[in-house]
């Protein structure tokens, strides 16, 4: 069993961390601990693909090795997955986004409401429409 | 049967939707020029019907394609003898009824008249669509707009009474027919594959494929699923929809609503199921004793009514049974009699609801113990009111005679002799609410207590002649049926013809 | 020749402008407006040209780069999305012409440049996820939709920054969820390309992972169309959007979504994996029933006009999920038309709502009294778009609810039809609520209020033209585009159906 868990602790570590950023999310009032949450969230997923284009063994990134003349054929188990990878810049791209959109909005309410707890800006929404 | 293709049938529903439009355009401005396009759309609607009479007579069809939605699914229309019976019906009354609804908004001085003469050109439009559509889709597709452009008419006086009224009207009319008739098209397009009226009935052959159980509930989802016609326990609206003017309830509420309902049922029975289906599987008899049922009960009702119009009400509901009764005996002479029916109750239902609205115009009186020697002040009128009550009844020199004589002649082909009792009791229970209101009219003593119309009583004193005319017209109507049948008894023995296949 | 490159125009084109429009809009507001409906004309006159092409010589394939598919991305546009394109970029179209007048009354002066660039990216970003034939690329495309709407939604009214932000969250719970998903199928295939993945995938059936990964897509793809029970961010976020971004989303973003979910169901994966592996679309169908009735009883429920067509959307997407979890030609047949229809419904009854609140400010039940003397063309599209949703004919919304029943009764499945007939006795409900509000007002004529003074165009002065109490006629021409989009379509549906979706039905239905 332990072994079990320690041979894929990488997919632990994601499900673990995603479910604390859920939690976060669905759980918490405050509007910046969701935003964390978010964030977790999607770190974790990031951490997951990452995790998954690794190799045991020595492998590296892949660079062609020993240019100038003394040129080695490519072996694939000696090299990560790249592509992975490059999926993970545009997931970080967009999750960075995502981060931007919501902390203007923060600010948006912080602006209009004067406070952050959701349950505060619900109650002064009633007030308003009363 | 040949069959001719023309764009006539599409042409007679187009020319009053582009009548509709052209009353929109004009709007207030210029109401001589509004009723002008309705009394234009009007008479064009009824010559484009009446040019196809010829090529009906001479035993062919004619048909038009608009739109193919998919295999089976076709916007198609087929005139044949039957639907040109009802179209001309309709088309004819649609003049009469556009000079009285002239002469009644404006005696009335009613609000929104353009979109009641708008509403009112639509219904008809989508009227004609049913009477010459070629298959239940494009009968289902007109019979839903018919309903919706009516609404506004039953609303019209926008009092919370029409509009709980007209909230009543669509409730049973969409409710029912999205609920229940929607359903059995779909379960009958399920089971044949297209939705084409076929003259052996569509679902002739369908039996043995399907079980008994399922035609069966079709059946039943059909007839609950057609509330227009009115057929108790879903006739509530109709009493309901009384709340519009009466010239609203007299074309639509007497011919081109109900019609469109019974008109449907017609189609149901024989072009859907067909004769020999509904004989092998007994359905037809259980209709007759529903309508039947329907028949007696609708005219104790109207025996209560004190209302004129709920009265007539309740006597159009009797009267639409007739027509479902006849259908329902599945024998060429009650078949005979039930076609008959639609153009002769119409004549003498919509007489009744045009000296109703004449009442009304002329005195402001709506209850029939408030009637007494009205017969005096208004004799033109209320001898239409004779004339029209008569034909109801069944009395010979009028035309209600015929198809009564028929359905009579039916029900002992069919051997259902209860049904010739039932005709009987009803033929009663007719002169007992009728008579009476003729009685009330001609040889009471008008109240002298009366403040609506102080002067002396021998003085004539008629509703506008835009409203009188019309009246009497179709009163002559009523007369002509009765001593001139030939050409709707031809009419009816070739719409037979085709379902039957023998003739008689 | 140009349009070879029709896939990639279609988004191109667009992006740049969209960039351009937040450069230019810094110093000039005024070309803003028409240097994004340039985009947008350029987006849809591509959709047409891609149409005719695939309707002529087939599906096309596109290269973006040059990088052969399973390692390049690839843009695939067969005639299932063809049509789509076609309907969002359309919708974008009209509704931005629409946004014009709109937008400069309810959103500040100085934010006008970064709305239209925004509203061209979200376009842009729908046409992506539909274009696209690559499973992480739709994921990407995906995000920057989401992101224009986020923002977009919050330049609405008070209540609008929350209803965003609670959108924020729960919009990136599904984006993630869709590219875990991807995740999963990327491990055990090694391909991100859709064709590819449908190519690979079967002989993995049987994994877990499999089964994880159509799991993570499908409620991915349900919380971006609001699918019930995942659509409780829909109702708040499209209620308090501004008029015109309510109406497009409202018409073309829960549609994409369908669309996704097709292609995942259809196209990634094989219809009998999803059909008859998994009791994936049963489960979807009682599901699909249960939005229906669930989203018109809310509607019923709510006061303010916007906020029940949020409800009938939710209903909407119910209808458009059963045709597809029916499995077969007639359900689906009815779910394409449903999802084509539903877009010009939603766009003419949000279009005719932002129109009286333009004049009005009024958007309740109540608020709606005597309409129809003030605003009879308004009211009027508002009620063929009403009677569009109930389906009664000859309006298109009757044609697939059509085809819709008839797919249910095809699968041996009578409560599904009774339950769309069901719902569609409730939507009758709360629409002829409305209309009769609108079309007799009993016992009482409010007094009209006084016209809004000011406004460059001549509409808005007393007196001029037949109807004075009506909104500009650059918002009354794309109401009266999409009435005439109910009409057409209803009684085209049958050449829409023989030329175009039934090659959209796929194999083995």
């Amino acid at each position: 069993m332990i072994e079990y868990i320690i041979a894929k602790y990488n997919y632990w570590v994601y499900i673990v961390l995603m479910m604390i950023g859920f939690y976060a999310m669905i759980g918490k009032r405050n509007l910046v601990k969701k935003l964390l949450g978010m964030n977790i969230f999607q770190w974790a997923i990031i951490l997951y693909y990452v995790s998954t284009a690794s190799k045991k063994g020595g492998a590296t990134i892949p660079i062609v090795m020993g240019a100038h003349g003394h040129y080695e054929p490519a072996q694939a188990i000696q090299y990560l997955n790249p592509l992975p990878h490059c999926l993970m810049l545009t997931a970080i791209v967009v999750g960075v986004s995502t981060t931007g959109v919501a902390l203007a909005l923060i600010i948006m309410i912080h602006r209009r409401y004067k406070t952050l707890e959701e349950d505060e800006i619900l109650e002064s929404l009633e007030a308003f429409k009363k | 049967m040949e069959i001719i293709y023309s764009s006539r049938p599409a042409l007679a529903i187009l020319v009053s939707l582009i009548g509709a439009f052209l009353i929109l355009l004009t709007g207030e401005r210029s109401r001589n020029l509004r009723e002008f396009w309705t009394i234009a759309a009007a008479v064009l609607k009824f010559s484009i019907v009446v040019s196809m009479v010829p090529y009906i007579l001479d035993g062919k069809i004619i048909e038009y394609t608009v739109l193919s939605i998919s295999p089976g699914l076709l916007i198609q229309f087929r005139v044949d003898a039957l639907g040109i019976i009802f179209g001309l019906t309709a088309s004819f009354l649609w003049i009469v009824t556009s000079f009285y609804s002239i002469g009644y908004v404006r005696s009335l001085k009613e609000h929104a008249q353009t979109r009641y003469f708008i509403c009112f050109a639509i219904a008809l439009s989508a009227t004609m669509g049913v009477a010459f559509s070629a298959n239940m889709f494009t009968t289902f597709l007109f019979y839903e707009i018919i309903t919706v452009c009516t609404f506004p008419l039953v609303a019209h006086k926008e009092t919370p009474e029409a509009i709980r009224g007209a909230r009543k009207y669509l409730t049973y009319l969409l409710g029912t027919s999205i609920a229940f008739q929607l359903l059995a098209v779909f379960m009958t397009y399920h089971v044949a594959g297209t939705l084409d009226f076929q003259y052996e009935g569509l679902l002739g052959g369908a039996r043995g494929s399907v079980s008994d159980t399922l035609l069966t509930v079709m059946f039943l989802l059909y007839m609950a699923g057609i509330t227009k016609a009115a057929m108790m326990p879903l006739h509530g609206w109709l009493p309901a929809a009384m709340v519009a003017p009466t010239p609203v309830s007299a074309l639509l509420h007497a011919v081109a609503v109900v019609k469109t309902g019974v008109f449907v049922v017609v189609k149901v029975v024989l072009h859907i199921f067909g004769i020999n289906l509904l004989t092998q599987l007994g359905l037809g008899t259980v209709l007759a004793y529903f309508a039947s049922f329907t028949i007696i009960v609708a005219s104790v009702i109207a025996l209560t009514q004190d209302n004129l119009k709920l009265r007539l009400a309740y006597s159009t509901v009797s009267q639409l049974s007739y027509v479902i009764l006849g259908v329902a005996l599945l024998t060429p002479s009650a078949i005979t009699g039930s076609i008959m029916h639609i153009t002769i109750h119409a004549f003498g239902k919509i007489t009744l609801f045009f000296t109703a609205g004449a009442i009304y115009v002329a005195t402001h009186k709506t209850k029939i113990s408030e009637l007494d020697g009205i017969g005096r002040q208004m004799p033109f009128t209320m001898g239409a009111f004779t004339l029209g009550a008569l034909s109801m009844i069944g009395i010979p020199p009028l035309g209600g005679f015929i198809s009564k004589w028929y359905l009579a002649l039916g029900a002992i082909e069919a051997n259902q002799f209860p049904i010739i009792l039932v005709l009987a009791t009803s033929t009663i229970l007719n002169a007992c609410y009728f008579l009476p209101i003729i009685y009330t009219a001609f040889f009471k003593e008008p109240s002298l207590d009366h403040h609506h119309n102080p002067g002396p009583k021998s003085k004539i004193q008629e509703a506008p002649a835009l409203m009188v005319v019309p009246l009497v017209l179709t009163a002559i109507g009523a007369i002509i049926l009765f001593f001139a049948p030939t050409f709707f008894l031809d009419m009816t023995r070739i719409a037979l013809h085709s379902v039957i296949g023998g003739g008689n | 020749m140009i349009s070879d490159q029709f896939p990639a125009l279609i988004i191109v084109f667009p992006l740049i402008i969209a960039f351009w429009i937040n450069i230019v809009g810094w110093w000039w507001k005024r070309p803003c407006f028409y240097m994004s409906m340039l985009a947008l004309s350029v987006s849809f006159i591509s959709s047409l040209g891609m149409l005719n092409t695939v309707i002529s010589k087939g599906t096309i394939h596109y290269r973006l780069g040059g990088w052969e598919p399973p390692w390049g991305i690839e843009y695939v546009v067969d005639h299932l999305n063809a049509l789509i394109l076609i309907i969002v970029s359309f919708v974008g179209l009209v509704v931005g012409i629409y946004s014009k007048k709109s937008i400069e009354k309810e959103i500040s002066e100085s934010k006008i440049p970064q709305f239209y660039s925004i509203y061209t990216l979200l376009v842009m970003g729908l046409l992506g996820m539909t274009v696209t034939g690559d499973a992480f690329n739709l994921y990407v495309l995906l995000e920057i939709a989401s992101l224009a709407g986020y923002a977009l939604i919050a330049l609405g009214e008070d209540g609008a920054p929350l209803a965003s932000f609670n959108y924020v969250i729960m919009g990136t719970i599904g984006a993630c969820f869709y590219l875990l998903g991807v995740g999963y199928l990327y491990i055990v295939t090694g391909s991100l390309n859709m064709a590819d993945l449908s190519q690979l995938l079967p002989n993995l059936y049987h994994s877990k992972v499999v089964l994880v990964a159509f799991a993570f897509l499908m409620v991915g793809v349900a919380i971006k169309m609001a699918f019930f029970p995942l659509h409780i961010w829909l109702p708040d976020a499209y209620t308090h959007a501004p008029s015109s971004v309510s109406a497009f989303v409202a018409a073309t973003m829960t549609k994409v979504g369908a669309y996704v979910m097709i292609r995942v169901m259809f196209t990634i994966f094989k219809p009998y994996f999803s059909i008859e592996m998994l009791p994936a679309t049963t489960i979807l169908c009682w599901i699909a029933v249960a939005a229906m009735i669930y989203g018109c009883i809310l509607a019923i429920a709510q006061n303010d006009i916007k906020r029940m067509l949020c409800y009938i959307i939710i209903a909407e997407v119910g209808y458009i999920v059963m045709g597809i979890s029916v499995g077969n030609r007639m359900g689906f047949t009815g779910a394409v038309l449903h999802i084509m229809n539903d877009a010009f419904m939603m766009a003419c009854l949000f279009l005719a709502v932002g129109a009286v609140y333009y004049k009005t400010g009024a958007r309740t039940i109540s608020g709606y009294k005597a309409l129809f003397k003030k605003m009879p063309l308004t009211s009027g599209s508002f009620a063929i778009g009403a009677l569009s949703v109930i389906g009664i004919p000859p309006t298109c919304g009757f044609f697939s609810k059509w085809y819709l029943v008839l797919g249910a009764i095809n699968a041996q499945q009578w409560a599904f039809a009774v339950a769309l007939l069901v719902s569609s006795l409730l939507s009758a409900v709360v629409f002829f609520r409305i209309l009769q509000n609108m079309f007799f007002s009993p016992n009482e004529n409010p007094p009209i209020p006084p016209l809004e003074k000011g406004g460059e165009g001549g509409f808005e002065k007393q007196g001029k033209g037949i109807f004075p109490h009506e909104a500009p006629a650059s918002m009354l021409i794309p109401i009266f585009i999409t009435v005439a989009g109910i009409l057409l379509l209803g009684v085209y549906s049958g050449q829409i159906i023989s030329t175009i979706i039934q090659f959209t039905v796929p194999e083995g239905f």
